[in-house]
């Protein structure tokens, strides 16, 4: 197990490096740089306003004159050290900024998950257990969640329920100290959308680890010997498919960064994945590479979380 | 990738064959995938699959042909008209600004569609070379592209994507090209594995050695084996990049107005989502069907692929139908022996056979007195598990009692509702099987395991129950109780984890325990121990067991009496005595015969000529009248009863009269 983690968290730096390394050689092929972003013109040939030597003088205090492996270096030291740079557009700390919207993603992403697993987890042992139209409920809903554009779903639900019935805030996020009650109704279409979409998947692939676990012999052996149905399907057949369900919970909730992306630019939530799009759209380079490695480091962790879940889940893991 | 599901479907199909069911099915693990035409045309048998691509074609078609098609200029305002619902002349509605909601459907199909291919050609080439070349050339090549392929698949796809859009000015051709990167490690991951498959087959060691070049075998001989993996990752991913190129027109990237696009126009149904919601349903409804076409097409090739390889989408819970055969009637003079624990009355069990109902078990009768051991014996495949699954009321699905009674203490099994039996199970009838290690469930401590029958039975506190369970623990003889208690089940051995399961069956004090051959799995000297604690168990509790085996030995030195069972039948039943000193039924002769414990040295062993036949393929008479020395005409006109030999000494058998002539050398 202590292995395992070791390499993982190997294996995690090395990602983190190439990464970071990839994003800023994407950024060094850009037309244009941070110098003339930040004086005022994005690609630049028509009306400049500003002159070559203002330019050069610039590039010479961002480092952006010298090879690109040095400024690497530069970015890598600090970033290290929790300073991802300042965006030229906002003027605004990369690391603030994303710190300061980092929960309300994580908020949606979380009871996301959650929300996902408990009703994936429910349909899909109950369908496994009883088969038959359930099964095929759950297979027609978990194609369709794949299908449908969750941006799309989210403004269908905003239609309907804020819109149409009044019943929740369309917009906005309220956070958790200002107003519970608030926190609450700004995450409930916005997680509901991340629900709908995809717990029937996780509903069927729950099914076919289940149908697994139940086939296994040791269940056979319970069954005869008298432990009770509830206990079988619920102790025993639903800890042995949850090493499958455990990996599919990981996946979710990483995946759901990206779903968050859409979920946060609909309903305006003031996460990290409307700050990338916002970045993404100013051509605000330095922002985006501190979301790409925030965002790794969130998938690093999980994978991680994930694995000390898996000796937990399965001795054989655990014990040497 | 962009949405929420689609990553899920992304990151659980391609990337993870381990949880996908996709990746497995598509042939991974050493299943022979169909060739491409092939896969096609079993995949167009299915009406979804043909409807999702007359629809893809429709989508394509109007696209390419959008001047001729269109009723309407996509960017011909109508200030008129606007936010009209669906009239006779806009078929769909018209926007905000009064343009045709139809036409600009589809002309934005133009701008997806082409975004979309850009993205799924790339991931076909990257994905296919990428996976090719490391199914086929293994090596230093594999462990390149795999590393690189470990990498990639943990990056978060999106951001990476809103990084070149960042970095190329929302350049939506690199970006397509790049989701494609992005996407194709998953789908080379699955190729790899395909590809092993085929090359371990042995006629690319000969195209190999007979010199054709591993560029030609690739073409003409690989190529066309994984073509079925190829097309349902690529269907998949086509609707994947549709969602992701209307996600990212959604969120500003791409195409500006007034282009149309189908993101584009979500994005300005949204801002007038109050005055007239209906502009939201035509692009969201075509761009979700199109997506969902994708996903039946691949889906719908998937299952063809899996057809052949002979695997089922899913398992069916249902027994097929059966015409009920006459249940048989009890004699006359068959009455239930008072003293009877376990009695089985001509019970005949059918399980379904390629979709056919077939007996497997025929007329068996069988005694299990209180306190009692009695063997059953026979080869593998003779239906002895199956009888001792019937008696608990665990037959598999599918399978069913088509005939007879099966009495415990006075209680018609057969006709008793499931809940009787399963208050019967552990209680008063337990069992324990022949993998001991498969018997436990691997994830609880074996306290864990023991305790919660002993709760399940007694009830009581957690604290009574530990208790218990360790004396439970000592009772079956394992050295050190605690210690065992807080193990895993892979942390024993096998004779351990037989005592383990042993103490579980005993948890609730049966009266009867089913032995499956609970000695075979383990080594000789384990065995023996194992048949001692079983004999003494069932001394000390006065309990019955019912032995199946199919080992003399077990059967000399545990058992009282014993059935031999042959092809359905219960052949000879006697008690251990008589049998080894006078068989009656030339198959039990035969048994006996082929045995090492009755052989002397420099004797030969005997073997029994011939094989058992297949349940269906039974005789209409005696089942083994093929394979028996004294079988005449008689043998083979009518089903054979079972006549008495001596005393309680049955047999199934008209000549045992004659079952001399067969000991003789």
């Amino acid at each position: 197990m202590f292995r395992l983690i070791t390499r993982r968290l190997a294996i995690s730096a090395v990602l983190l490096f190439v990464i970071s390394l990839l994003t800023f050689i994407l950024q060094s092929l850009a037309p244009g740089d941070v110098a003339e972003t930040i004086l005022g013109s994005g690609s630049g040939s028509v009306g400049r306003s500003y002159s070559e030597e203002q330019y050069q003088q610039l590039r010479q205090e961002l480092g952006l004159d010298q090879p690109l492996l040095v400024q690497y270096w530069n970015w890598l030291t600090s970033a290290v050290l929790g300073d991802l740079g300042t965006s030229p557009v906002s003027g605004l700390d990369v690391t603030a900024a994303i710190s300061s919207r980092l929960p309300v993603t994580l908020s949606l992403v979380a009871l996301g998950t959650l929300a996902t697993a408990i009703v994936g987890v429910g349909l899909g042992v109950v369908s496994a257990v009883r088969g038959g139209r359930l099964g095929r409920v759950v297979d027609v809903l978990s194609l369709l969640g794949s299908a449908l554009p969750n941006f799309w779903l989210a403004l269908l639900f905003m239609a309907l329920f804020a819109v149409t019935l009044g019943l929740l805030p369309a917009t906005g996020f309220v956070s958790f100290t200002d107003s519970p009650q608030g926190w609450a109704e700004s995450l409930v279409l916005p997680v509901t959308t991340l629900v709908v979409a995809g717990a029937a998947t996780f509903a069927k692939q729950t099914r076919d680890s289940m149908l697994t676990a139940l086939t296994h012999d040791s269940v056979r052996m319970l069954r005869a010997n008298g432990a009770s149905e509830a206990s079988i399907v619920w102790r025993h057949a639903l800890r042995n498919a949850a090493i499958p369900v455990v990996t599919l919970v990981g996946l979710v909730f990483i995946g759901l960064f990206s779903g968050a992306v859409f979920i946060e630019n609909v309903f305006a939530l003031p996460g990290i994945g409307r700050l990338a799009v916002q970045a993404a759209n100013q051509h605000d380079l330095p922002v985006v590479q501190g979301v790409v490695v925030a965002l790794t480091l969130v998938v690093i962790v999980t994978n991680l979380l994930v694995d000390l879940t898996y000796g937990w889940l399965n001795p054989k893991v655990r014990t040497p | 990738m962009t949405t929420t599901t689609s990553t899920t479907r992304q990151a659980t199909d391609p990337a993870n064959p381990e949880t996908s069911r996709a990746a497995d099915g598509t042939g991974g693990g050493g299943a022979s995938p169909r060739s491409g035409r092939r896969t096609w045309r079993a995949a167009l048998g299915r009406p979804l699959a043909v409807v999702s691509l007359v629809y893809l074609v429709l989508l394509v078609v109007a696209a390419i042909a959008a001047p001729a098609v269109a009723p309407f200029d996509p960017a011909d305002l109508d200030l008129d008209s606007v936010l009209a619902g669906p009239s006779a002349e806009h078929l769909l509605g018209t926007d905000a600004l009064g343009r045709d909601v139809l036409s600009r459907l589809i002309y934005g199909g133009r701008v997806s569609l082409l975004n979309a291919a850009i993205a799924a050609l790339t991931f076909l080439v990257v994905g296919v070379v990428g996976g090719l070349a490391a199914g086929f050339y293994r090596g230093w090549v594999d462990r390149a592209i795999t590393g690189v392929v470990d990498i990639m698949i943990a990056i978060p796809g999106l951001i990476i994507l809103l990084v070149v859009l960042a970095v190329f000015g929302g350049n939506m051709t690199v970006a397509m090209v790049a989701l494609g990167v992005l996407a194709a490690p998953g789908f080379a991951r699955v190729m790899r594995a395909v590809t092993l498959a085929v090359r371990a087959e042995p006629y690319i060691a000969a195209a190999q050695v007979s010199g054709l070049p591993n560029r030609r075998i690739i073409v003409h001989h690989v190529i066309p084996r994984v073509t079925g993996p190829i097309l349902v990752q690529f269907s998949l991913f086509c609707g994947a990049a549709l969602l992701v190129d209307a996600g990212l027109a959604y969120l500003g990237f791409g195409a500006q107005p007034p282009t149309p696009t189908w993101g584009g126009m979500i994005v300005e149904a949204s801002t007038v989502m109050q005055q007239q919601p209906w502009l939201l349903v035509p692009a969201g409804a075509t761009l979700g069907l199109a997506t969902l076409a994708f996903a039946l097409l691949g889906d719908a090739v998937r299952d063809a692929t899996e057809e052949r390889t002979g695997r089922t989408a899913f398992r069916s819970r249902r027994a097929p139908a059966v015409a009920n055969r006459e249940p048989v009637s009890v004699p006359a003079g068959d009455e239930p022996t008072p003293t009877a624990l376990l009695r089985l009355r001509h019970v005949s069990i059918a399980l379904p056979v390629n979709g056919a109902l077939t007996t497997v078990v025929d007329d068996v009768n069988l005694d299990v007195e209180a306190g009692e051991t009695v063997g059953l014996v026979g080869e593998s495949g003779c239906g002895k598990s199956i009888t001792a699954s019937a008696v608990l009321g665990l037959l598999p699905a599918g399978a069913q009692i088509t005939g007879g009674q099966i009495w415990f203490d006075g209680t018609d099994l057969t006709s008793a509702q499931p809940r009787t039996i399963q208050k019967l199970r552990g209680s008063r009838i337990a069992m324990i099987a022949q993998d001991p290690i498969a018997s436990l469930d691997p994830v609880f401590s074996v306290g864990q395991q023991v305790s919660e029958l002993v709760r399940r039975h007694h009830g009581g506190s957690r604290a009574a129950a530990r208790t218990h369970t360790l004396e439970l623990l000592a009772n079956v003889s394992l050295r050190d109780p605690d210690r065992v208690a807080s193990s895993y089940p892979h942390e024993l051995s096998g004779g351990m984890a037989q005592r383990v399961a042993l103490a579980m069956a005993l948890a609730g004090d049966p009266d009867l325990l089913i032995a499956d051959e609970p000695t075979t799995a383990l080594d000789v000297t384990v065995q023996a121990e194992i048949l001692e604690l079983l004999q003494r168990l069932q001394r000390e509790r006065g309990m019955a067991v019912l032995l199946i085996t199919h080992d003399w030995g077990v059967v000399g030195s545990a058992c009282h009496r014993a059935n031999v069972m042959y092809a359905g039948q219960v052949v000879e039943t006697c008690d251990v005595a008589s049998m080894f000193r006078s068989p009656s039924h030339p198959y039990t002769v035969g048994l006996l015969q082929s045995t090492p414990h009755q052989a002397t040295p420099l004797e030969h062993l005997r073997a029994v000529p011939g094989a058992v036949p297949a349940p269906g393929a039974w005789p209409a008479g005696c089942h083994f009248a093929p394979r028996c020395a004294l079988a005449a005409a008689d043998c083979g006109a009518a089903p054979i009863g079972l006549a008495e030999a001596a005393p309680k000494h049955l047999t199934r058998c008209l000549h045992h009269d004659q079952i001399a002539r067969l000991e003789a050398p």
